[in-house]
């Protein structure tokens, strides 16, 4: 048994890690930030070299074939450093979807330009049972009408993956006819929302492979557990620079990192966040190896990082003190990251009900 | 990331599966701690010590099987027993904590003399640490222990020593070297119970049992040669166990029994007809517990796969027992809201009682949480150990003004 990660996924991890801090100092996430950019087009560009944007696509197509438990190792890097960066619909659940439920022509067609990074396909879930704020599509043959509302990296999209009411899954290109994008500012100032509407906009319905309600767990479970990585990335970023903090400040002639009151606050926080980690990478692998508790250990792992992260954000900022509270210090951007990902790819409650129903726990 | 077992790990998993069908039907069920170890006990620690199921790395010349040290073969062997629900041997601080000090640190008579025994259970032991007046502060012991004509003379006493009714023998920490700061005054001596001048009291808990004892020593005199280590060391032998026992008491399993326990309970008690974990707030308390005892239960994977290569894990090892120890008490405090003033009913002579053992499971938790480090010195260990960050500062004069 290994439960951790190999040598190889440290290498990726590191180099990263190490081409993050380099690309993002705190200069330019500031400046990204005050303009609302949510999308670095050099930052992508270095993230493609890197095998980022082609990690989930299988190598026959240009790609890397890992799977998810290397996603959500990304993902923890990226979250850590606020990348400005598509990552979890584009990277992760536009390759699944496509491989679950594309034809192999068009498989060849979209795996390629996903891995280049040239393609960056933004999901979207109009299924109600999902109860996603995107709702209201219909299609008529190969047309599609509606809006799409709230899309998760929406601005930087080439296209539209759309799961529809009716079982079908449609790629709609973002240039397409009789399709319209309005931007609208983010909690998280470097994560796009934009709603979509779509006028007899054309569109490739897609429907080969699983059932939906298979395709749509694989999707969102792999969603669900990249983006927790991405929380716990953040959330040990701002621990890390509380605990650093903590080891400089002097008040009343003492660091404060040597007040009980500090300390304990800080230790809840490891306590909490640092398991987290482990059911992130046991919640991906049994996303790779299809393993029956993948769907419901997803769930969870989104529902309880949720949670946790929520309140690391909030002590790691508290033990700033005022300069935790100012722009300057930059540390709210994290804490707005974490805000972002509990609301997206199913809150807390919505993940803890997926959970409880496949556990045969009938709701009352 | 590869969750399967190979090679001898895979081997040893079906040993253990012909082992608990050829032998399982021995082993005794429901075993009180608080009673002294009967025959049916004391034959199945046999079968376990010639299995190599207890003793595992123990050397052979010393009665174990030899083998070394692997903790994925340990992890294997608990895993294999709780799913089974037989009983994995005698908890007795002897085996988990004295015997591997021994072996570390004592002398060949020391070993030959106590390790075999201890193992097979002819030999019980109990621990001699906690005082009255120390028990977070532990190297204050103060205990005395002088030696005069050959023997330990000890005066004081000992308190939360649990077995101590039935052990034969103690391993304690006394102070020899008052002169000497008091981390370098310690000596830890190993004493036998029936020595004229020990009387051990019981003591009872919140719980209503006597779960530990008091143990008062006057002028009970013990050979010099029963030191474990040099004089003045005894703080360092003892923390040869205090690590085993730090990692012994951070244990998912009973997280996980513990918590398909509770979704049994929510899913059999009923309110106006229906199961109470179709009720919000039940499903939602069981539905976050459920999430938190997975995260931790991967964490022990992750620790396990690390001891296994070596690997010192830092914080991600101190975090076990505070985070573990305030989950289990969660879990059972959703159970005793499950049972509601139906559960109310307490009974301590009822053994079958299921609302009476989840009552004293809850108080026991919080022994459990002061115990062997309390939640408190646990945060200070995080922080300060796991975190580097700095220490309190040294409170001036607090001997003269406080409570000890």
């Amino acid at each position: 048994m290994d439960f951790g990660l190999s040598s190889e996924q440290r290498q990726f991890d590191e180099s990263l890690r190490d081409f993050l801090r380099d690309s993002l100092p705190m200069a330019r996430l500031s400046s990204h930030a005050q303009a609302g950019a949510q999308y670095d087009a050099a930052l992508w560009d270095g993230l493609v070299r890197l095998g980022v944007s082609g990690l989930m696509v299988p190598e026959r197509f240009g790609g890397s074939g890992l799977g998810v438990l290397d996603a959500a190792v990304a993902a923890e890097a990226l979250g850590h450093a606020f990348a400005p960066a598509p990552f979890v619909g584009p990277t992760v659940m536009a390759p699944l979807a496509l491989m679950s439920a594309a034809s192999e022509a068009e498989q060849e067609e979209f795996l390629p330009l996903i891995a280049k990074g040239v393609a960056r396909i933004a999901v979207v879930f109009t299924d109600p049972g999902t109860r996603r704020r995107a709702s209201c599509t219909v299609r008529s043959g190969d047309k599609l009408c509606g809006a799409l509302d709230g899309v998760v990296d929406g601005a930087a999209a080439t296209h539209f993956l759309v799961f529809l009411p009716d079982d079908s899954v449609a790629l709609v290109s973002a240039e397409a006819s009789g399709l319209t994008k309005r931007r609208s500012s983010a909690f998280d100032r470097l994560r796009s929302l934009v709603d979509v509407t779509l006028d007899s906009t054309p569109a490739r319905i897609m429907s080969a492979g699983l059932g939906k309600a298979d395709i749509v767990q694989r999707v969102l479970g792999a969603g669900r557990v990249v983006l927790a990585a991405d929380s716990v990335g953040a959330a040990q970023n701002m621990l890390d620079r509380a605990v650093a903090y903590a080891k400089e400040r002097v008040q009343f002639g003492r660091l404060i990192g040597s007040f009980q009151g500090v300390k304990y606050v800080l230790a809840d926080c490891v306590t909490a966040l640092e398991p987290c980690r482990a059911l992130v990478w046991y919640a991906a692998y049994a996303q790779d190896q299809s393993l029956s508790d993948s769907w419901s250990t997803a769930c969870h792992a989104k529902a309880h990082i949720s949670d946790v992260v929520r309140e690391v954000a909030r002590l790691t900022t508290e033990t700033h003190g005022g300069i935790g509270f100012t722009d300057l210090l930059g540390l709210h951007y994290w804490f707005k990251r974490i805000a972002f990902n509990r609301q997206v790819l199913g809150r807390a409650d919505e993940c803890r009900e997926d959970a409880a129903r496949a556990q045969g726990w009938a709701s009352g | 990331m590869d969750l399967n077992l190979f090679g001898s790990h895979a081997a040893l998993r079906e040993e253990l599966r012909d082992f608990v069908a050829a032998f399982g039907r021995k082993s005794p069920r429901n075993v009180d701690f608080r009673n002294r170890p009967g025959k049916e006990v004391l034959d199945w620690q046999k079968i376990l010590v010639e299995h190599g199921y207890v003793g595992r790395n123990v050397p052979v010349e010393f009665g174990g099987a030899g083998k070394p040290r692997d903790v994925m073969e340990s992890h294997i062997i608990a895993e294999a027993f709780a799913s089974a629900e037989i009983y994995p041997g005698l908890p007795s601080q002897g085996v988990s904590l004295l015997v591997p000090t021994l072996l570390i640190v004592g002398t060949e008579e020391q070993k030959r003399a106590y390790v075999s025994a201890t193992l097979r259970g002819d030999l019980v032991w109990c621990q001699g640490y906690s005082e009255p007046g120390n028990g977070s502060d532990l190297a204050n012991v103060q205990t005395r222990g002088e030696l005069r004509d050959g023997y330990w003379v000890i005066n004081g006493q000992k308190t939360w020593t649990s077995s101590a009714h039935y052990a034969q023998m103690m391993f304690l920490l006394c102070r020899t070297e008052p002169q000497q700061p008091k981390h370098k005054g310690l000596s830890y001596l190993l004493v036998p119970m029936d020595s004229p001048g020990i009387e051990v009291r019981p003591l009872k808990t919140m719980t209503g049992r006597s779960e530990f004892n008091e143990v008062f020593f006057t002028d009970v005199k013990v050979p010099e040669y029963s030191i474990v280590g040099n004089r003045g060391e005894g703080w360092d032998v003892a923390n040869v166990t205090l690590e085993h026992e730090r990692s012994l008491i951070g244990d998912t399993r009973k997280l996980i029994t513990r918590l398909d326990k509770l979704i049994k309970l929510l899913n059999t008690t009923e309110a106006d007809g229906e199961p109470l974990i179709h009720r919000g707030e039940f499903r939602t308390r069981l539905l976050r517990l459920q999430g938190e005892v997975l995260a931790w239960k991967f964490h022990h994977l992750r620790l396990l796969t690390e001891a296994a290569q070596g690997t010192d894990s830092g914080v991600k090892r101190l975090i076990v027992k505070y985070g573990g120890s305030v989950l289990a008490s969660r879990l059972s405090e959703l159970a005793i809201d499950a049972l509601g003033s139906a559960g109310l009913q307490f009974d301590l002579t009822d053994a079958t009682s299921e609302a009476t053992t989840w009552y004293i499971d809850h108080m026991y938790d919080i022994g459990l949480m002061i115990g062997g480090g309390s939640t408190n010195i646990q945060k200070n260990i995080i922080s300060e150990r796991g975190l580097n960050l700095p220490r309190e500062p040294r409170a001036a004069n607090a001997s003269q003004t406080g409570r000890s």
